[in-house]
């Protein structure tokens, strides 16, 4: 088994040397500080290597987009973050950028071009999705030995962005027992992070979102737990942990389901 | 000549007496602020036509939704015989439409048999509330006042179906009796006036004038108590449909006015100098019933509160107070409250009161994940999250309050740049060692 190191492009290098990447990869900032999370970019990473695709990173230039200020009403913040972040975009000639985490997916597609950046953004699953279809990206339809799999949907690429296919047929092309929870695609449960949630406490209540969403999951006896946004990923995580089957419950987000497969 | 007569007056009543309900309600609707502009005529009517007129989202709900989307198809081709009515009575002339012919005879038929329809739909509707519980009907919003305003409203409809057939019983006994020409077909009715078989030519004719006079005046009636009613959605529903925000669920809607005093901070020109003066400073974010858009205001009017944005709220669902549907239902209340001492004092006018706190606490606000179920779900396109955002607007801007751990959350992103308090300088060291596998 030979293995070569990685090396990731980073933004600024590129344009010293007067290169220019077909595509910003933005990592988003629990790609870059959550823990759990920086193994699913690390996974993604190296499909793009796989792939040979042209990207690049902003590394210590990306900052937040300011979407969690936004949806706890600082649109002040908000804006403040965007036009910045609009700025070292038009300092790179960004003009098309690949996202993992959804929130930032929907704030780029979405909101930026009230302020003026507009850019062909895509999300992650659609790439993978894409180069899938296009033969690009063989996985082994074996890889995950017919392991039950249940997709729990993120709020920002189903109901925000109508993204519910491109999951599931990427999950088909790895098991054959892709099983769908009682509440799925437009009626799926929120993991309880969307809208700022993720960073406090949640108000009183009989019961924690998260415990619920993963009961729905825990009804489908899937051995996996795949997941595509990393607030979705804390949550379960968590509740996989609270109803102690974490032991025997993968929660994996869809990228390194694939990066498994390509064995990379 | 004197039931023309009496017509006439009745139904200018009636009109006259809906005109003041509707001209009061435009004066509120001049307090609200601007939503967006009503283009894309051609989307509209596109959306209009799958969720209004073929209801695809009431079936989400399929069984339930069956029955509301036939009371639906019902109103719309039993309307066509309200509107002969209407013709009929100003006129003195009988059953004028019938000169369409085969196109008559259809309607006719569709309606009488969907006046059934529509009665037994009602029933199971008014059984529902009565004798199960549902659990989307409960909530700390749903005071007695709305579940008796809910089963006025079924009662009304049922009665109304109940004139209609016994207009259609009567008017098909009549005419058979007296060997006349029926206009039109009514296979219902046909049926159920062998039940009326012991009566006679005359008594059938009275049970066809007293019907049909009660089934207009019960439809005048109706007409102004809806806008009173949860139940105004018979009106409201459809234009708010038409009048939908075409956005995707996922976008909130851009502050222009923050969006010039943050370009003003950023210009290095312009940075410090003073804001000019004289100039009116808006209110960031919704306080207060008139802070809101015409669109949310339209939106509180349309709710039925069904409560199918609730039953599927996160929130909600386990156990916080937020409830969707009592933010429509606090706003509509609100500006019921607010609207009138609003037009007698002017915009500015304050009794102390507003929508925040009052009426919807900070609590509710704050459980929203922005999960967009609610909206997502609701059959008329409500849209409650861009409001609910609205309000924490308000709070985090103009009173710098929100819960402590998402003013640690700004301040991180505003030093930092990421929402955790990690260094700029760390976010490439996930990139550290990573290796591929090569085959």
């Amino acid at each position: 088994m030979e293995t070569r190191k990685i090396e990731i492009p980073v933004m600024a290098d590129l344009f010293a040397r007067g290169e220019k990447p077909e595509y910003l990869f933005w990592v988003g900032c629990a790609g870059a500080f959550d823990d759990r999370y920086k193994k699913v970019v690390r996974a993604f990473a190296k499909i793009l290597t796989h792939l040979n695709t042209s990207y690049a990173v902003l590394g210590k230039e990306e900052t937040c987009t300011g979407d969690p200020a936004r949806r706890a009403g600082n649109e002040m913040l908000y804006q403040m973050q965007a036009l910045q972040v609009i700025e070292i975009f038009k300092m790179y000639e960004v003009s098309k950028i690949i996202t993992i985490c959804p929130h930032c997916f929907n704030v780029f597609k979405n909101e930026y071009p009230d302020l003026g950046g507009n850019y062909e953004v895509i999300n992650y699953l659609q790439f993978l999705n894409r180069n899938i279809e296009e033969g690009k990206l063989k996985t082994d339809p074996e890889s995950l030995e017919n392991i039950s799999v249940t997709y729990h949907d993120p709020c920002y690429l189903g109901r925000a962005n109508d993204i519910y296919d491109e999951p599931r047929s990427i999950l088909k092309k790895l098991t054959g027992n892709l099983v769908e929870m009682d509440r799925n695609k437009s009626f799926a449960l929120c993991c309880g992070a969307g809208g700022a949630q993720m960073f406090k406490e949640a108000e009183k209540g009989d019961r924690e979102i998260f415990i619920e969403r993963t009961e729905d999951a825990l009804k489908t006896d899937a051995k996996v737990i795949a997941t595509a946004c990393p607030f979705c990923m804390t949550m379960l995580t968590d509740g996989l942990k609270y109803k102690n089957r974490e032991e025997e419950i993968k929660n994996l987000d869809i990228a390194e389901l694939i990066a498994q497969s390509l064995e990379i | 000549m004197l039931k023309q007569i009496i017509f006439t007056i009745t139904l200018l009543i009636t009109i006259g007496v809906f005109s003041y309900t509707i001209d009061r309600l435009i004066s509120f609707f001049r307090f609200t602020r601007p939503a967006f502009p009503v283009k894309d005529i051609g989307k509209r009517i596109m959306v209009t036509l799958a969720v209004a007129m073929g209801q695809t989202k009431i079936f989400r709900k399929p069984v339930i939704g069956l029955a509301h989307a036939l009371v639906f198809w019902g109103f719309c081709v039993i309307l066509f015989g309200s509107i002969e009515m209407v013709i009929d009575g100003l006129t003195g002339t009988e059953r004028v439409l019938k000169v369409l012919g085969a196109i008559y005879n259809f309607l006719m038929a569709t309606g009488d048999i969907f006046a059934l329809i529509v009665a037994i739909s009602i029933i199971i509707f008014l059984s529902r509330r009565l004798f199960f519980h549902i659990k989307r009907f409960e909530g700390i919003e749903m005071k007695k006042r709305s579940h008796t305003d809910a089963n006025i409203s079924l009662s009304f409809i049922l009665l109304l179906m109940i004139s209609l057939m016994t207009m259609n019983i009567g008017y098909v006994g009549y005419e058979k009796l007296s060997g006349g020409d029926i206009a039109g077909i009514y296979p219902v009715a046909t049926v159920l006036v062998t039940l009326f078989k012991g009566m006679n030519a005359e008594s059938l004719k009275i049970v066809y004038e007293s019907s049909w006079w009660t089934h207009i005046l019960l439809i005048f009636f109706f007409a102004n108590y809806l806008p009173y009613s949860k139940h105004f959605h018979v009106f409201m529903s459809v234009p708010n449909v038409f009048l939908s925000r075409l956005d995707p669920l996922g976008k909130i809607p851009n502050m222009d006015n923050v969006t010039r005093e943050v370009k003003l901070m950023l210009d290095p020109a312009t940075a410090f100098t003073a804001a000019p003066e004289g100039v009116p400073v808006e209110r960031f974010g919704v306080k207060d019933a008139e802070d809101a858009s015409w669109k949310n205001y339209f939106d509180s009017l349309s709710c039925t509160e069904c409560g199918r944005c609730t039953s599927v709220c996160p929130a909600n669902i386990t156990g916080k107070k937020l409830s969707p549907r009592k933010i429509m239902m606090d706003l509509r209340a609100r500006m019921k409250e607010k609207g009138p001492l609003m037009v007698k004092n002017g915009r500015d006018f304050s009794d102390n009161r507003s929508l925040l706190r009052d009426f919807i606490s900070e609590e509710e606000l704050w459980a929203c994940t922005t999960c967009n179920a609610c909206a997502k779900e609701c059959p008329i396109n409500i849209n409650h999250p861009t409001l609910i955002i609205d309000m924490r607007r308000y709070l985090v801007m103009e009173e710098a309050s929100a819960p402590g751990e998402l003013k640690a959350v700004f301040n991180n992103i505003e030093n930092n740049g990421a929402p955790w308090q990690y260094s700029a300088e760390d976010r490439l060291n996930w990139a550290r060692d990573l290796e591929i596998i090569i085959k």
